[in-house]
C-alpha cells in the first residue's frame, strides 16, 4: 500500500516536471519566433510577473491565513530598488534631469543582482513593519498593511528623496533582459525566457517552503492559531517568516514588473493593484499554487488580450455601441464577482494541478463517462422507438 | 484658523462615511471596502441627475438611490456569503469595489465629471475673520444633527434595539426572533444614505468626480472609524474629526503636505498597535 | 517521587469574576492525577493557565522545580483584584504557550482542535516541528531529509500506538469522534512532552469507549513514561485510573487525595449534589 503510494507520487512528480519542461520548450520557441512587441510576448511576460506576486500572496493569505493587503507596497519597494540600480549610466543624467544635482547613486548592477536586491529591500521593510502589525487580527492586519502600502507610495514621491527615487518623476529607460543579453548567444531567447525562468525559480522555492516542515507550521497557524501555539509553534516567529518571505517574492515580482515596463513610477502601485492580485488568487483558488499561476494567466490574458475587443467596438464578430472604452473591465469585474459569489473555491480550490490526475480524468471521461452517456442516449432512443 | 475650519468640515464629511463603516462592522464584522465607492457613485449620480432635473429634486433622489444601492449591494454580494468565512465576504466587498469603479469608468468614459454647484453651499462667507464656503460651516452642524438623530434611532426605536442586539451577539439575536436580514439591510440603507449626504457636502468642495474619487475619502473614513473604535458611532465621529483636522493641518505646511495621506495611515497603524480597539471600542476575549 | 508540576496559589480573575481562587496543587513524576469538579468550576482555566494561554492574575507555576510562570495583580487588576496573597509574588514572568510546550508540557483540548486541512499524518508531523534541528533554509531546500524521514518513522510508530495507522492519509476531521480524540493525544505526544494534560478526553464517549480509553491512558503512561494530569467528568474513569484526585468548586480547592478519600469526602458530595437542607 505504502510503496504503491510513493511510487504513484513519484510518477506524478516526473510527469509534472515533464509538463514543465514542455512549457519551457514552448517558451523558447515563442521567443525564437516572435517580436518583442507581439501581444503574446507582452502577455506572457506580464503573466510571469503577476504569477510570482500572486503565488507570494497565496503563501501569506492562503497558506498562513494572514490577510495582508500590502502586496503593492512591497512590489513598489522591489521595483524602485531594482530600477535605481539598472539605469544605464549614459542616460542616468537624462532620467534624473529634473532633480537638482542629479542622481546620487552611481552604481550599476547586473539585472539579476538588482532583482535580488529588490526582493531583499522589500523583505527588510516587511520585517520592520511586521514587528508591530503582525500582532493584529485578520481584518485589522489587512487594513494596516494596506495603509503601509499607501505610506510607501507617498514617501517614494517625496521631493527630498529625489536624488534617489527621482521624486514624482518616473525612473525610465531601464535596462531590460533584451538589452542585457544583446550580443550573447542567448539573445534569441531574451523575451519571455528570462521571466519564465525567474518566475519558475521563485515559485519552485515557494512550493518547497510549503512542502517543508515550516509550510506545515504555516498551515497549522491558518487552521487554528491556538492549537498551533499549543503544539509549540512560535506564532510571532512563523508569521514573520511567512510575511517576510512573501514580501521578498513580491519585491522580486515588483522588480520584474519594473524591467517589464522599462520604467517605474509610484502611480500604478495603488491598493487597486493589490486587489487585482488578490482577485487572481481567489480565481485560482486560495491555497493552490498552480491555481494562482493559472489565475494570473487567465486574468492577464483576458484583461490585456482576449477581451480587448470589448473596448474597441468589436468582440467575437459582434459590434455594438456598448463596446466602448472601459466595457472590458466591467465585463471582467462581473466575471470576478461571479467567481467570488458562486465559485468561492476558485478554479483549483486547494488542489494542485497534476498531469497524472488530469490524464486520469480524461481516461475516466472516455472509458466511463462518455460510454455512459452513449448508453443513456441509446436507451433513450430505444425507449422512444 | 484657516486650516482648522476646512479640517472640521472634512472631518464632518468623513464622519458621515465612517458611520457607514462602523455600523456595518459592528453588525457583520465586515470591512465594507465598497463603501467608499458607494460614496463616489452618489457623487456621479448627482452629476447626472442635475443635468436632467432641478437641484431640489435631484438631491433627495440621489440620497434615496444611494440608499437603494447600498441595500442592493448587501443583498447581491454579502447576503449569499452569510455563512462563509469572513475573508470571503471581505473579498466580495473588494470585488464590489472593483466593479463599481470599473462601471463608473465605463459610464464616464474615464473623464472627470464636473460636480454641479449647489449655490447655497458654495457661496463664500466670512467667519472668525477667515473667508470660506458656507458648506464648511454647515457640515459640522448637519453632522451633529444627523448623528444625534441616528443615536436616537438606535437607542429608542425597535430597529435600533435590534441593531444593538445583533451587534452584541449575532446568533442569539437570531434565535430570539430578530429578523437578521431586515436589520442588516437597514444598516446598509442608513450607512449609504449618510454616505450620500457626505458626498453632497464633500464634492461641493471639489470641482469634479472621477471613478477613483471614493477610494481615498473612503479609506480615510475607515481609518477614522478604527481610530474612534470600530463599532462605536461617537467613536467614528470623534475619529473622523481627528483625521480631518490632522489632514488639513498637515496640508497647510508645504514641506510635508504630500504626507497628509501617509499621516492618516501612520495614525492608523499606531492606533492599531497601541490600542487596537480604538478610543471607544470594546475588548473581545477569545475563548479557548 | 519527584515533583514535576507545582501550582502555587494561582488565582485567575477575569474582570470581577474569580475563576480560579488561590489554587495550589502538585503533580509527581509518573503519576496520573485528575482534576475534577462541577461544570464551571474552573478546571479548564487551570489548564489554560498552566499552558500559558491565560496569564494567571496572581501566583506561581513551576515545572521540574523551575519557575515557568509568575504574576501579581498589576494594571487594571491592581484595583480589581479580589483574591488572596496580594503582595506575595512580585515578579511578572509569562511564557507563550509554544515555549511551555517546548519545555515539555503538552495538552489536548476539550473541544477538539485538530488542523482541519491536514491529514492525520501531517497533524502528528506538525507537532514534531517544535523539536526540529533544521532551520528555515535547510528545511526549504530539503537538506534535512534525514530528520524528516526519522520524523515520519516516529510518527508512523505513534499512529500505530494509538491505532490510527490505517487512517494516516485521511483528513483529520474526517475521522470519527473517538478517533479524533486519539489523534489529539497522539499529536500531543509527538511534541515529546514529559507531562501530558488531557482536557476531558472521554467527553462524548460511550461507556465501552471510555473503558478502552482508560486502558489507553494507562498504556501511554507506561510505554512513554509519561506523567498525566487530566480533567474528566466520567467518574468511573477518574476513580479507576487516578493515583490522586483534586476537586475544585467555584475555583477553590475543596478536597484532594486518593480516589477512596475523595469519594468519601462530604464536601465533594455536596459540591456535586448540592447541600441538603435537612442536614
Amino acid at each position: 500500500m505504502k510503496k504503491n503510494n510513493t511510487s504513484k507520487s513519484r510518477l506524478s512528480l516526473y510527469c509534472n516536471l515533464g509538463a514543465l519542461l514542455l512549457a519551457f520548450i514552448l517558451v523558447l520557441v515563442i521567443d525564437a519566433t516572435h517580436n518583442p512587441t507581439d501581444m503574446l510576448v507582452k502577455v506572457l511576460q506580464k503573466v510571469c510577473v503577476y504569477a510570482v506576486v500572486a503565488v507570494s500572496m497565496n503563501l501569506l493569505n492562503g497558506f498562513t491565513g494572514l490577510f495582508s493587503l500590502g502586496q503593492a507596497g512591497f512590489m513598489l519597494l522591489g521595483a524602485y530598488t531594482c530600477a535605481i540600480f539598472i539605469i544605464p549610466d549614459e542616460v542616468r543624467g537624462q532620467v534624473y534631469g529634473y532633480i537638482e544635482g542629479g542622481s546620487i547613486v552611481h552604481v550599476r548592477l547586473p539585472l539579476i543582482v538588482a532583482i535580488l536586491l529588490g526582493g531583499l529591500v522589500a523583505a527588510l521593510f516587511a520585517f520592520l513593519i511586521g514587528l508591530p502589525v503582525l500582532k493584529l487580527k485578520s481584518d485589522y492586519l489587512a487594513i494596516a498593511t494596506l495603509g503601509f502600502a499607501e505610506i510607501v507610495r507617498t514617501i517614494v514621491t517625496w521631493e527630498k528623496l529625489g536624488p534617489v527615487t527621482n521624486g514624482s518623476f518616473p525612473l525610465s529607460k531601464l535596462n531590460t533582459f533584451r538589452k542585457a543579453l544583446e550580443g550573447t548567444p542567448f539573445e534569441k531567447f531574451s523575451l519571455v525566457t528570462p521571466y519564465f525562468l525567474i518566475a519558475g525559480i521563485c515559485i519552485a522555492v515557494i512550493v518547497l517552503i510549503i512542502r517543508s516542515t515550516y509550510g506545515r507550521a504555516f498551515k497549522a497557524i491558518r487552521d487554528d492559531e491556538i492549537a498551533a501555539e499549543a503544539m509549540g509553534i512560535n506564532l510571532a516567529h512563523h508569521k514573520r517568516l511567512s510575511f517576510v518571505t512573501s514580501s521578498f517574492f513580491a519585491g522580486i515580482g515588483g522588480a520584474l514588473f519594473a524591467i517589464f515596463q522599462a520604467s517605474v513610477s509610484a502611480a500604478p502601485f495603488t491598493s487597486a493593484m493589490t486587489y487585482e492580485i488578490l482577485l487572481i488568487v481567489v480565481i485560482g483558488g486560495i491555497g493552490s499554487i498552480t491555481g494562482s499561476v493559472l489565475g494570473s494567466f487567465l486574468f492577464i490574458a483576458s484583461s490585456e488580450w482576449w477581451l480587448r475587443g470589448l473596448d474597441s467596438g468589436k468582440f467575437l464578430g459582434i459590434s455594438s455601441p456598448v463596446f466602448r472604452n472601459g466595457f472590458r473591465l466591467v465585463v471582467f469585474s462581473v466575471i470576478i464577482m461571479i467567481f467570488v459569489l458562486f465559485f468561492r473555491k476558485g478554479i483549483m480550490g486547494t488542489k494542485e494541478f497534476d498531469v497524472v490526475k488530469i490524464g486520469g480524468f480524461f481516461k475516466k471521461l472516455f472509458t466511463e463517462t462518455v460510454p455512459g452517456w452513449l448508453k443513456k442516449i441509446k436507451h433513450k432512443e430505444a425507449a422512444d422507438q | 484658523m484657516d486650516y482648522l475650519l476646512p479640517g472640521i468640515s472634512a472631518g464632518g464629511q468623513y464622519a458621515l462615511i465612517a458611520i457607514g463603516y462602523t455600523l456595518v462592522y459592528g453588525i457583520l464584522r465586515l470591512i465594507n471596502f465598497a463603501h467608499g465607492d458607494v460614496f463616489m457613485v452618489a457623487g456621479l449620480m448627482m452629476v447626472y441627475a442635475t443635468t436632467y432635473m432641478p437641484l431640489y429634486v435631484s438631491i433627495p433622489l440621489v440620497l434615496i438611490l444611494t440608499a437603494v444601492l447600498g441595500f442592493g449591494i448587501e443583498r447581491a454580494a454579502y447576503k449569499p456569503l452569510r455563512s462563509s468565512p469572513r475573508m470571503s465576504v471581505m473579498i466580495s466587498a473588494i470585488g464590489v469595489s472593483y466593479l463599481l469603479q470599473n462601471l463608473a469608468l465605463y459610464i464616464t468614459g474615464g473623464l472627470a465629471k464636473v460636480y454641479p454647484t449647489i449655490k447655497f453651499l458654495s457661496e463664500t462667507i466670512t467667519i472668525f475673520g477667515s473667508t470660506t464656503r458656507r458648506v464648511t460651516v454647515i457640515t459640522p452642524i448637519l453632522v451633529l444633527v444627523l448623528v444625534v438623530a441616528l443615536v436616537l434611532v438606535i437607542r429608542y426605536t425597535k430597529i435600533g434595539m435590534a441593531m444593538r442586539a445583533v451587534s452584541k451577539d449575532f446568533t442569539t439575536s437570531q434565535l430570539m426572533g430578530i429578523r437578521i436580514n431586515t436589520v442588516i439591510s437597514a444598516t446598509f440603507v442608513i450607512g449609504s444614505f449618510l454616505a450620500a449626504v457626505g458626498s453632497v457636502l464633500y464634492f461641493s468642495n471639489y470641482p469634479s468626480v472621477v471613478p477613483t474619487s471614493g477610494a481615498m475619502p473612503g479609506l480615510r473614513a475607515f481609518v477614522a472609524a478604527v481610530v474612534g473604535g470600530i463599532g462605536s458611532i461617537p467613536g467614528a465621529v470623534v475619529g473622523a474629526f481627528i483625521v480631518g483636522i490632522c489632514e488639513s493641518l498637515i496640508k497647510g505646511i508645504p514641506e510635508i503636505s504630500i504626507f497628509s495621506d501617509a499621516f492618516t495611515f501612520l495614525l492608523l497603524i499606531v492606533i492599531l498597535c497601541v490600542k487596537p480597539t480604538g478610543i471607544f471600542g470594546e475588548k473581545n476575549i477569545d475563548k479557548v | 517521587m519527584k515533583n514535576i508540576l507545582d501550582i502555587e496559589n494561582v488565582t485567575m480573575q477575569f474582570g470581577g469574576v474569580v475563576a480560579v481562587n488561590n489554587l495550589s496543587l502538585t503533580v509527581n513524576e509518573g503519576e496520573i492525577v485528575s482534576l475534577i469538579g462541577p461544570n464551571g468550576a474552573g478546571k479548564t482555566t487551570v489548564f489554560n493557565a498552566v499552558t500559558g494561554v491565560y496569564e494567571p492574575t496572581n501566583g506561581r507555576i513551576s515545572f521540574y522545580g523551575e519557575k515557568i510562570l509568575e504574576n501579581y495583580p498589576h494594571g487594571k487588576m491592581k484595583k480589581l483584584y479580589a483574591g488572596e496573597n496580594r503582595g506575595m509574588y512580585t515578579e511578572r514572568m509569562v511564557k507563550t504557550p509554544d515555549r511551555i510546550t517546548k519545555l515539555g508540557i503538552a495538552r489536548t483540548f476539550q473541544n477538539i482542535r485538530l488542523f482541519k486541512s491536514m491529514t492525520v499524518m501531517e497533524n502528528v508531523l506538525l507537532a514534531m516541528h517544535v523539536r526540529r534541528t533544521s532551520n528555515y533554509f535547510t528545511a526549504t531546500f530539503c537538506l534535512n531529509a534525514k530528520e524528516e524521514a526519522a520524523n515520519r518513522a516516529k510518527a508512523e510508530e505513534l499512529l500505530k500506538a494509538v491505532g490510527l495507522y490505517e487512517n494516516r492519509d485521511d483528513l483529520a476531521t474526517s475521522l470519527p469522534y473517538g478517533k479524533q480524540r486519539h489523534l489529539e493525544i497522539a499529536r500531543a505526544l509527538a511534541t515529546q512532552p514529559t507531562l501530558l494534560l488531557l482536557d476531558e478526553p472521554a467527553a462524548g464517549m460511550n461507556p465501552q469507549e471510555t473503558e478502552e480509553l482508560t486502558a489507553f491512558i494507562r498504556h501511554i503512561r507506561d510505554t512513554f513514561h509519561m506523567t498525566i494530569f487530566l480533567i474528566e467528568h466520567h467518574m468511573n474513569l477518574v476513580m479507576d485510573i487516578s493515583d490522586r484526585i483534586y476537586v475544585i468548586d467555584f475555583g477553590k480547592l475543596i478536597c484532594s487525595g486518593t480516589p477512596d478519600v475523595v469519594q468519601a469526602d462530604k464536601r465533594v458530595i455536596d459540591a456535586y449534589l448540592g447541600v441538603s437542607e435537612v442536614d
